[in-house]
C-alpha cells in the first residue's frame, strides 16, 4: 500500500514538473527580476546596475501623463465596451432564437481570437484619409480628421475588446433562472423594474468580470493607442516600450511595470468585492 | 434591440470584410475599387522579408503550441490528482499567465532572460572545450518560451474542464477489469480528452501566430509576421498588407472554427 502511494505521488510530480518549471522560469522569476530591477539604477550605458533605492518609484511622477491618460482610458474604454456589449449579451442569452444562439455566439468569439493587430489596422484604413474622410469630402464635408484622435482610440478599444465583454455577461444571463422573471411579472412588476431588480442585478457578476478583464488589459494596451492615436498621446504601454526598447532605462521601466501590476491587482480585488456585495454572488470565472 | 444587435455584428465584421475586399483590388488606392485582381497576393508572397517573417511565425507557433499541448495536458492530468491547496496555487499562477497584460509578460521575460544569459554565457564559455562556445541570445527560443507560458495555461484550462466532466465509472470499470493504469489511460482517458487537447493546440497556435506585443519585446533580432506587419503599417497602408492581413485573418478564423468544432466533438454523455 505504501509503495503504491509513493508511486502515485511520483507520477503526479512528473506530470506537473514541466508546467511548474515553465511557470517558475517564465512567470515567477521574471516577476521577481523586475521587482529587483525596480529598486536598482540605470547603468551608464543603459540596462541595469545593482542598487537598493526607491528613486525609480519617486521618479514615477515624470510619467504622470502616461499614467493619467491610461487611468482615464481604461475605465472609460471598459464602460463604452459595456454599454455596447450588454444589449448584445442580453439578446443572445434571452431573446435570440435557440437555433441561432450558438452560431451568433461563435460569431462573437471568432473576432476575439483573430489578430488584434490586423483588426485595428482595418480601422486605420477606414478612418484614414482615403476612407470615411474621402466619402465625406465626396458629399461636400471637407477636412474631417478622424484618425489620430482620442475618439478613434476609443472606437478601436470598443471594437477590439467587445467580445471579451459580451462573453461573461452572456454566461451570467444564460444561467439566470427564467422562472424569476415570470415570478416578478406575476407579482405585478413592470418590465423595467423586472429588468433592473432581477435581470440586471443577477448579471452583475458577469458585468464585473467583463469590466475588470477589459480594464486590466487596457491598462497595458499598446497597439490601439499607437495605431489609431498616432502615438501622440502617451499611455503606460507606450512608456514601457520606450523605456525598455529605446532609452534602455530598465529600472525605471520596471518600477512602472510593478506599479501597473499593483493597480491591476487592486482593480481585480475591488471588482470581486463589489460584485460580492451587490449580488451576493461570485464573479463569473472565465478562466 | 434586434436592430442594435445587427448593427453591432456589422460593426464587428465590416472592417474585416473591407480589408478582404480591398486585398483583391486591382488599383493601389483604398478609396476606390478599380477591379478584381490577385496581384497583391503575388507581391506579398514574393517579398522575401515577408515570407521569412511568415516562416518564422509558423515555426514559432507550431513549436510553442506543441510544447503547450504536451506540458499543459500533463499538468491538467497532474492537477486532477492533487489536493485543493496545490490546485489553488497552480490556478492562481495560470490565471496570472492569462490575465497579466502582454507588455508586462514581454518586458519581465526580456529582463529575466537577458540577466540569465549574462550568467550562462560566460559559464558556457568557461566549460566549452573549443574556441566557439554557443552563445544564448534572444530569438526563436525566447519567443517560443514566452508564448508557451500563456498557451500552456490555456491548454491546462481546456483539458482540465474536459477531465472534470469525464465519466469516472469508465475509469473504475477499466481497472476492475484488470487493465493496467497505462492501458486505462490509452484506451479510456486519452480518447475522451483528445478533442480538448487538439482544440487547445489550435487556440495556442492561433494565439502565438497573432501575438505582437510579447514577441516585440523578446524577439531579439528575429522578425515574426505581426512584427513585420506592425513595422510596415507604420510606414503606410499598402494593398500588399491587405493581402497578408486577409491570409492571416482567414487562417485564424478557420483554426478557431476547427477548435470550437473539436471542443463539441464526442461530448461525454452525462
Amino acid at each position: 500500500m505504501h509503495g503504491n502511494r509513493f508511486r502515485y505521488n511520483i507520477l503526479t510530480a512528473l506530470l506537473l514538473a514541466p508546467a511548474t518549471a515553465w511557470l517558475v522560469v517564465f512567470l515567477v522569476l521574471p516577476f521577481v527580476a523586475i521587482a529587483v530591477f525596480s529598486v536598482g539604477e540605470r547603468a551608464p550605458e543603459g540596462g541595469y546596475q545593482a542598487a537598493f533605492t526607491l528613486a525609480q518609484y519617486a521618479n514615477l511622477p515624470a510619467r504622470a501623463t502616461a499614467f493619467w491618460n491610461t487611468m482615464m482610458l481604461a475605465p472609460v474604454g471598459a464602460l463604452a465596451c459595456l454599454l455596447v456589449a450588454y444589449p448584445v449579451a442580453y439578446y443572445l442569452a434571452l431573446k435570440a432564437p435557440q437555433r441561432w444562439r450558438l452560431i451568433l455566439l461563435a460569431l462573437v468569439v471568432i473576432p476575439f481570437w483573430t489578430s488584434l493587430l490586423m483588426r485595428t489596422y482595418a480601422w486605420m484604413y477606414i478612418l484614414g484619409g482615403r476612407g470615411i474622410p474621402a466619402l465625406l469630402a465626396f458629399v461636400g464635408i471637407e477636412d474631417v480628421r478622424l484618425i489620430n484622435t482620442p475618439g478613434a482610440v476609443l472606437l478601436g478599444i470598443v471594437y477590439g475588446y467587445l467580445p471579451l465583454m459580451i462573453l461573461p455577461i452572456y454566461v451570467s444571463l444564460e444561467r439566470l433562472d427564467r422562472r424569476l422573471l415570470e415570478a416578478s411579472a406575476d407579482l405585478g412588476a413592470t418590465p423595467l423594474s423586472t429588468f433592473l431588480g432581477v435581470t440586471l442585478k443577477l448579471s452583475l457578476p458577469g458585468v464585473m468580470t467583463g469590466f475588470s478583464l477589459v480594464m486590466i488589459l487596457l491598462l497595458g494596451e499598446y497597439l490601439i493607442p499607437t495605431l489609431l492615436g498616432g502615438g501622440k498621446v502617451f499611455f503606460i504601454g507606450n512608456a514601457l516600450v520606450d523605456l525598455f526598447l529605446q532609452s534602455r532605462n530598465w529600472p525605471f521601466g520596471s518600477a512602472i511595470a510593478i506599479t501597473l501590476v499593483a493597480v491591476s491587482v487592486v482593480v481585480l480585488i475591488a471588482a470581486n468585492r463589489i460584485s460580492t456585495r451587490v449580488s451576493g454572488a461570485r464573479r463569473v470565472d472565465l478562466i | 434591440m434586434r436592430a442594435f444587435v445587427t448593427a453591432v455584428f456589422a460593426f464587428l465584421y465590416l472592417p474585416i470584410a473591407l480589408v478582404v475586399l480591398f486585398s483583391f483590388n486591382a488599383g493601389r488606392h483604398a478609396s476606390e475599387f478599380t477591379g478584381f485582381s490577385v496581384q497583391w497576393y503575388g507581391t506579398a508572397l514574393s517579398n522575401p522579408f515577408l515570407v521569412e517573417a511568415l516562416k518564422n511565425s509558423l515555426f514559432i507557433a507550431t513549436t510553442s503550441a506543441l510544447l503547450a499541448a504536451v506540458c499543459g495536458t500533463a499538468a491538467a492530468l497532474g492537477l486532477a490528482r492533487v489536493g485543493l491547496r496545490t490546485r489553488a496555487v497552480f490556478d492562481a499562477l495560470m490565471g496570472a499567465a492569462i490575465v497579466v497584460p502582454g507588455v508586462v509578460i514581454g518586458i519581465s521575460t526580456l529582463v529575466a532572460l537577458v540577466q540569465l544569459f549574462g550568467v550562462l554565457n560566460p559559464f558556457l564559455a568557461s566549460i566549452w572545450p573549443n574556441d566557439q562556445p554557443p552563445r544564448l541570445s534572444l530569438g526563436y527560443g525566447s519567443i517560443i518560451a514566452a508564448h508557451g507560458l500563456f498557451s500552456m495555461a490555456l491548454v491546462t484550462m481546456i483539458v482540465g474542464t474536459r477531465l472534470a466532466s469525464l465519466d469516472r465509472n469508465l475509469v473504475e470499470a477499466s481497472s476492475d477489469l484488470y487493465a493496467t493504469p497505462l492501458t486505462t489511460f490509452r484506451s479510456i482517458v486519452l480518447p475522451q480528452i483528445m478533442p480538448a487537447v487538439v482544440a487547445g493546440f489550435l487556440l495556442a497556435f492561433t494565439f502565438s501566430f497573432d501575438d505582437f506585443i510579447v514577441a516585440f519585446f523578446v524577439a531579439g533580432a528575429q522578425t515574426t509576421l505581426p512584427i513585420y506587419v506592425f513595422a510596415s503599417i507604420r510606414r503606410g497602408v499598402t494593398p500588399e498588407i491587405n493581402a497578408i492581413a486577409t491570409i492571416v485573418l482567414v487562417a485564424s478564423v478557420l483554426l478557431v472554427v476547427l477548435a470550437q468544432w473539436q471542443l463539441r466533438q464526442r461530448q461525454p454523455s452525462n
